[in-house]
């Protein structure tokens, strides 16, 4: 079947959607994905950031679709064309998403675990407005404790139900799901039990922003400070493929490897994410690649870094130098008014 | 006196019973369907032009026709009684004063569709009527329309009622399905059609009560006939449920093609407006289509008599018409403020957005706190243009059709009556009171606004 | 959610109620008998003082062999289910456009105000508690509002009063069984 996206033909097997297609061609031609997950059966279509215009519906139908359709779920036909980034329509639509996500989201990165890995971030990024037009007060929800592995934090959260769909797929059962309607909707337990399964790390993984973050790796450190290295152990539970969040010596952080699309390759245990933080239960392949462009990059451990010199006592009650420049203190004077 | 299809016998006492509605003709076209080939009553079904009842209008016969019988699976048809919007409750006096018309033409349905196990689901609010038609229903089994060999054609029928939990969003064909499994009401991604996988998986249809109530007498009657009823392409007779300012407030059936000036003035049906006062507006098919300014009531905005027909009350497109939607017949007087009413709307879709897809969850509600504040004189200029871009920013870029359905009031509001929300926004004091046109009508005080200097 | 947990609910399943979950569950096929769900929880509900505990939603999952999650998803989804504890005259109140614009408003106030009780609450004698809810589907019969499994409409302050009345003298049916 031949798809053709922003004008760049491409041949796919029929049942490919037009998202995977996109990402098939790769580049900025791939509509963001915040509820779709390719390694999730039933994931997609809720949070509507992958809207697109097809502009020819197929060879047989050559009709326009006269609505912006889901990326995600709309499977190809033959002689589609679809317009992602060359829609002005579809990039209305992306921003004007990426606007209902963060009205009642608290926008609090400086203090979120996900910041700098965070989708909604990236999101907000590219196409957020500079200012809010929301002047409301926020939706907010009363917290909740799910165990000691996951931490839940329902304000961030955008109801992409991919941990719903990770429970009921990864671990086979769930007693946690979505309750409430409207944006009242929310992730829960009903009963505040623990979220508990070999496998139900992966919840962390998959969620795009910081509404379910790791416990153990809570206020430890902001992940550009840590340096990322492939490592892997026997494991009898899962791949034991893993990405290694290193600080010095430090394991502070356990994870499945992710793709550029920030999927994880393959799903791991809780052993593995959790009960191995020792550099020795773990054979280290090498550092882990980013994006160009990733945050992440900040901790590049091949630069050259330049000492940090902590002199509190001075900096507090003189100030430092340069800064003393800027303003002006009896020390140093203030040339134009000077006669 | 227009033809009465759906109400012709309605006013027979005793009706509820079988008895009486078997001695009065009930269940004829079961006894010649059964006779039929099935496809022929979907062919007759087509001829009649029959529209869905439900709001959005699609010919019943084309969608029966769509319904995958290769697969071998099983067939549903389901009954959609989960009947919510606001202004609309023409169902609920079918299912509850004829209770029988409903399963008769469910029988005739299931027969011409194929399917052995059929549902009604009705509103859980409407708990009587449930326990209505579970009666009529257990009386319809004990006389042999319902169950295994039907009157010895070899036909078997399962019908069930089914209630709701309470959930507007139930009405939406595929979070109905979603319900009738068990779970929470959230609407599919279609494709696929409940057509292909409907309940269960199954091919399925689903209709609305008015539509297969409809159907016995063009089976016992013929597509052609019911076809010659009404005007062009909107044939037969609809029910409408008028509320709001009018003096006769209640459900009608009329044929189709009827003047609105006729249908609202006429003493048999709404009876003109209550107390006499001045008409302001008027919603004709429910809260979800937009509002119509009183210069577009009556007549179109190229000058044409506005008829009660599909064509005729969306001439003009959302700009200058609406449409029939379901039915729900709402007036407004001069006493009525537009922006509360508005206000009212979108909170009862704030209220009832199901929270899957995020324009429709995040923008109900930030409409809702908007018009709230407006309402309330804490308003400014710029949230009645950011309303218009957040209600252009819902449309078309959710699941289901609720997005729509919640911003299309609020665009038509702000499109004809600009002038109300911005007389709230630049006389709060005026406002106070929840009744605040009741004593002093927008007409009076509308002067205030040419002032260039508050 | 928390806060859930401190109401308790004596449950009982007697026979007749038992047989009626059944009846019901035999209208699904085979297999199916998740579908049966919301009339289970009504019937559940309706048998226990109208509101459904945490116990009682378990049992509902235990009776139809779903896992407990399941049935709180519904339960919190659907607005007919409470899920702590309501007066036995639960006074519900459309305040929907047709209704609103018919005064429900001023009748609905005027009730709480009769009763001693905001919106939402249940008087202390535990006997009623109003509450506004969206369109009930009765707008030409405006102001209207629902009790049990009935509506009353045409409403004026003088029918609430009555009704009231007809509540404390226990004369009212809640439930068509």
């Amino acid at each position: 079947m031949k798809v053709t996206i922003d004008g760049i033909e491409i041949e796919v097997e029929p049942g490919t959607t037009v998202l995977q297609a996109a990402r098939m061609i790769g580049g900025d031609v791939v509509p963001p994905a915040m509820c779709y997950y390719s390694k999730l059966k039933d994931t997609g279509g809720n949070c509507r950031a992958c809207l697109v215009e097809v502009s020819k519906g197929s060879e047989a139908d050559p009709r326009p679709m006269p609505k912006m359709m889901p990326s995600c779920k709309t499977g190809v036909m033959d002689g589609m064309e679809v317009k992602v980034k060359t829609s002005e329509r579809a990039l209305d639509a992306r921003k004007a998403v990426t606007e209902f996500l963060l009205i009642n989201h608290p926008l609090d990165c400086p203090v979120c675990d996900q910041a700098g890995e965070c989708d909604l971030q990236n999101l907000s990024f590219k196409h957020g407005l500079e200012k809010t037009r929301f002047k409301e007060e926020k939706r907010t929800f009363e917290p909740e404790n799910i165990g000691d592995k996951i931490q839940l934090h329902m304000n961030r959260c955008i109801l992409c139900y991919r941990c719903v769909h990770t429970a009921e797929q990864v671990c086979g059962s769930r007693n946690h799901g979505v309750l409430n309607r409207g944006d009242h909707a929310q992730i829960s337990t009903y009963v505040s039990a623990a979220i508990d399964h070999e496998m139900s790390g992966n919840m962390i993984d998959v969620c795009p922003v910081g509404a379910l973050t790791d416990k153990t790796f809570r206020f430890k450190s902001r992940v550009w400070f840590n340096k990322p290295f492939d490592a892997h152990r026997n494991c009898d539970k899962c791949c034991g493929k893993t990405t290694l969040w290193m600080f010095g010596n430090e394991i502070q952080r356990v994870t499945a490897r992710k793709d550029e699309f920030h999927e994880v390759e393959e799903f791991i245990c809780n052993e593995c994410r959790f009960d191995h933080k020792e550099v020795s239960d773990w054979v280290i392949e090498g550092p882990r690649k980013f994006e160009k462009w990733s945050v992440i990059n900040q901790s590049n451990y091949t630069r050259k870094m330049d000492k940090v010199v902590i002199d509190t006592e001075k900096q507090i009650l003189e100030g430092r130098d340069q800064d003393r420049k800027k303003i002006s203190m009896k020390e140093v004077p203030y040339k134009t008014s000077e006669k | 006196m227009g033809q009465k299809i759906l109400f012709e016998k309605i006013h027979i006492p005793g009706i509820k019973t079988y008895d009486v509605y078997r001695e009065n003709g009930g269940y004829a076209s079961v006894e010649k369907a059964l006779k039929m080939n099935p496809d022929d009553i979907t062919e007759e079904v087509k001829t009649s032009g029959l529209r869905g009842r439900g709001g959005a209008g699609f010919p019943v016969g084309l969608k029966w026709s769509f319904i995958d019988k290769k697969s071998g699976n099983p067939r549903h048809l389901v009954c959609n009684a989960d009947e919510s919007e606001p202004g609309t409750f023409k169902d609920r006096y079918l299912m509850e004063y004829i209770p029988h018309l409903l399963i008769e033409g469910m029988i005739t349905s299931s027969f011409a569709l194929g399917a052995n196990l059929s549902y009604i689901y009705i509103r859980g609010e409407y708990m009587w009527v449930f326990k209505t038609l579970e009666r009529a229903i257990k009386e319809a089994y004990a006389a042999g329309w319902l169950g295994k060999n039907i009157k010895g054609s070899g036909y078997d029928l399962d019908l069930h009622v089914h209630c709701g939990g309470g959930a507007y969003i139930c009405g939406e064909e595929t979070a109905l399905i979603e319900s009738l499994e068990g779970k929470r009401g959230n609407p599919r991604i279609k494709p696929p059609f409940p057509a292909v996988k409907g309940l269960w998986q199954n091919p399925t249809v689903v209709n609305n009560v008015e539509s297969i109530a409809t159907v016995p007498w063009i089976i016992l009657n013929s597509g052609e006939d019911y076809s010659k009823i009404g005007l062009g392409r909107s044939t037969g007779t609809k029910l409408f449920s008028v509320s709001g300012h009018v003096k006769k407030p209640g459900v009608y059936e009329i044929e189709m093609g009827m003047t609105v000036d006729e249908f609202m003035n006429s003493d048999e049906y709404c009876g003109g407006m209550i107390d006499d006062r001045p008409l302001k507006g008027l919603i004709p098919g429910g809260s979800s289509v937009p509002i119509l300014p009183k210069h577009l009531i009556f007549k179109t905005a190229n000058g044409e008599d506005r008829l009660m027909t599909y064509e005729s009350l969306s001439d003009g497109g959302f700009a200058t018409g609406s449409s029939l939607g379901s039915g729900g017949f709402i007036v407004y007087n001069d006493t009525a403020c537009i922006v509360r009413n508005t206000w009212n709307f979108s909170r009862f879709y704030h209220h009832e957005s199901c929270g899957q897809c995020s324009p429709c969850r995040e923008g109900t509600g930030w409409m809702e706190k908007i018009l709230w504040r407006i309402e309330n004189g804490q308003g400014t200029e710029e949230d009645i243009d950011l309303l218009w871009s957040i209600q252009a920013k819902i449309e078309g870029n959710t699941i289901c059709p609720l997005g729509d359905a919640a911003a299309w009031p609020v665009a038509a509001a702000i499109r004809h009556f600009r002038d109300e929300f911005e007389y709230h926004v630049r006389f709060p004091e005026k406002i106070k009171n929840r009744d605040h046109f009741v004593n002093e009508p927008f007409e009076k005080v509308k002067h205030l606004l040419q002032n260039t200097t508050v | 959610m928390e806060t859930l947990k401190k109401y308790h609910q004596d449950i009982n399943i007697t026979p007749e109620l038992m047989q009626r979950i059944q009846e019901l569950v035999s209208h699904y096929p085979e297999g199916k008998q998740k579908s049966a769900l919301l009339p289970v929880l009504h019937e559940l509900q309706d048998a226990h003082d109208n509101w459904l505990s945490v116990e009682l939603q378990n049992k509902a999952a235990e009776i139809l062999n779903i896992t407990p999650i399941e049935v709180y998803e519904v339960v919190t989804f659907y607005t007919m289910f409470n899920q702590k504890p309501v007066g036995k005259y639960m006074l519900e109140f459309c305040v929907t456009s047709c209704c609103a614009i018919n005064k429900a408003e001023d009748v609905m106030d005027y009730t709480c105000e009769k009763l001693g009780v905001k919106p939402g609450q249940v008087t202390a004698d535990g006997l009623f508690s109003v509450v506004g809810v969206q369109c009930l589907g009765a707008c030409g019969y405006a102001p209207m509002l629902q009790l049990g499994d009935f509506y009353h409409e045409h409403l004026t302050k003088e029918k609430v009063d009555q009704l009231i009345n007809d509540c404390k003298e226990d004369k009212i049916t809640l439930h068509d069984k």
